[in-house]
């Protein structure tokens, strides 16, 4: 599994990638492979507003859903629709996947982590 | 991590194929109290295999009870809702233990070994539980012997439809005269007098065998099946699998379609209960009582969602008013049909095929359909109990 070093990391398992004012948000190599073959992704609508660490869409494998938070408040400025055919794209590639893009407002969300913090954090969480 | 939980984790049970599955490196999560597979290489690779191949399972968690003596017929009869006088030596039916109000303590499969001697199969998270009951509702009878064989077995299910031709590869026993929910003791791996049961709960032709619980035995037969069916591309596969199979086939599981406070009627395994095979087993007053009120006033049945978004255990089921009606018990994406699917109650009047209903998906209504079951039906040779017909 993989964390590129130029993401930041929340404890709920999305990424971020900031670059001036405009953030893209997907999930961890670490939440595709606990969550198992993804099936269904909810994406938010173009437009909508959220503020940072509130939910914006959920993801579901075979055997579990999960809600999505956004690691930065914001406007979401384009969604990944080739979700909706393809969800498990993410499976393949975590880290390439986009699921959407925000207009950043603000700061982001408290505790988010680095790559080598995110990694130590998932080794503790799994026992290993 | 709390106390509690340590002890709780420290006391998670392991079946003799505990290493083997984490060779495999399998996902091991809690299941009825034991640390079990939930998958190998993919929930839904494993599905397909099952499907279009074969797949191998350990089930080991499952136990089992002995009944013999003169009195095990009389026992059995007592105890459960199937009738066992049907049973040749040799034959296996779907059956259910209830309590005196026509609820599930458990369902079960009972073999029949031979005369005065039974084996029953019952659920992993039960099994205490089980056991306990049978030996209270027989104190009183004679001429009887109860043993809780549980952990006598490491039982693998070979399932899918080249079950037969992988199992074939590892016993001279010719497979084919063995008709479903029939049974046969022989050579499997060079292991002596197996109990080979052409039995499984995917809703696909299949077998379980049931051989010595120590750790070598298990690995090797586990071993030799799987590279017995490596032509056919068998998968080892986990209880994500076998859920989502089971689901398909409309199977029910305990805990989820069928408990405590759901009756025979409710459950819609009527043909399985058989209240006129001239001996009172415990329930049977109660059903006829329901049976004489009307009938039941919800049922089980089967869901599609028509709109995009998984129901799932637990999920309110609405009427076209949005009100709630029903609950559904088990609720998945289904991989071989590619469909969301559903087992839930709902009351009587929503019952038939074609209704229109809604799902509360996260305060959302998503529109759903109730179907006829079994969802999927395989069309070679005769299925498997099914929970709906």
């Amino acid at each position: 599994m993989s964390y590129p070093e130029n993401y930041r990391y929340a404890k709920s398992h999305e990424w971020m990638l900031l670059e001036g004012g405009a953030a893209t948000v997907g999930i961890t190599d670490y939440a595709q492979d606990s969550l198992g073959d993804i099936v269904f992704v909810e994406l938010p609508k173009v437009g909508q507003e959220f503020e940072a660490g509130a939910t914006f869409g959920s993801v579901e494998s075979v055997k579990a859903v999960s809600d999505l938070y956004t690691p930065i408040g914001g406007t979401v400025t384009a969604v990944n629709s080739a979700l909706n055919d393809t969800p498990e794209t993410i499976n393949k590639a975590a880290n390439e996947t986009w699921i959407i893009r925000l207009a950043a407002k603000g700061s982001p969300a408290e505790g988010l982590l680095s790559a080598a913090e995110y990694q130590k954090f998932v080794a503790e969480e799994s026992g290993h | 991590m709390s106390d509690t939980q340590s002890i709780a984790a420290a006391a998670l049970r392991r079946t003799a194929l505990y290493n083997t599955h984490l060779a495999h490196k399998a996902r091991m999560v809690d299941f009825g109290g034991w640390e079990m597979p939930v998958q190998y290489s993919g929930l839904i690779d494993e599905h397909m295999a099952v499907r279009t191949g074969v797949g191998i399972f350990d089930v080991s968690h499952m136990g089992d009870i002995q009944l013999r003596g003169p009195n095990s017929l009389a026992a059995v009869q007592k105890l459960l809702m199937n009738d066992a006088t049907k049973l040749q030596v040799g034959q296996a039916h779907y059956s259910a233990m209830l309590y005196p109000n026509g609820t599930f303590v458990d369902d079960v499969v009972l073999h029949k070994l031979s005369e005065n001697d039974y084996l029953i199969v019952i659920n992993a998270g039960t099994r205490h539980k089980d056991v306990q009951w049978v030996r209270q509702t027989l104190s009183g009878m004679g001429g009887l012997h109860i043993t809780d064989v549980s952990d006598y077995y490491t039982q693998i299910a070979i399932q899918g439809p080249k079950a037969m031709a992988t199992l074939q590869k590892v016993t001279p026993v010719d497979l084919t005269p063995i008709k479903n929910y029939w049974f046969t003791w022989g050579q499997v791996c060079g292991l002596h007098n197996v109990l080979i049961a052409r039995t499984g709960y995917t809703g696909e032709d299949g077998f379980e065998i049931y051989v010595p619980s120590d750790e070598a035995v298990g690995a090797r037969v586990w071993a030799e099946v799987l590279s017995a069916g490596e032509e056919f591309g068998i998968l080892p596969c986990g209880l994500g699998a076998r859920n989502t199979l089971r689901l398909e086939s409309a199977m029910a599981l305990y805990g989820h379609e069928i408990s405590e406070s759901i009756n025979v009627w409710e459950a819609n395994l009527g043909r399985y209960c058989k209240l006129d095979k001239g001996a009172d087993f415990l329930g049977r007053e109660a059903l006829l009582q329901v049976q004489q009120n009307g009938g039941p006033i919800k049922r089980l049945v089967g869901l599609e969602m028509v709109e995009r978004g998984i129901g799932r255990d637990g999920y309110p089921v609405l009427n076209l008013q949005g009100e709630p009606i029903g609950t559904i018990t088990s609720g998945s994406p289904a991989p071989f049909l590619k469909k969301n699917i559903a087992l839930a109650y709902v009351p009587m009047a929503f019952a038939e095929p074609g209704t229109e209903v809604g799902v509360e998906i996260r305060g959302q209504k998503i529109k759903a359909v109730v179907v006829p079951t079994p969802f999927y039906k395989r069309t070679k040779g005769v299925t498997a109990p099914a929970v709906l017909g």
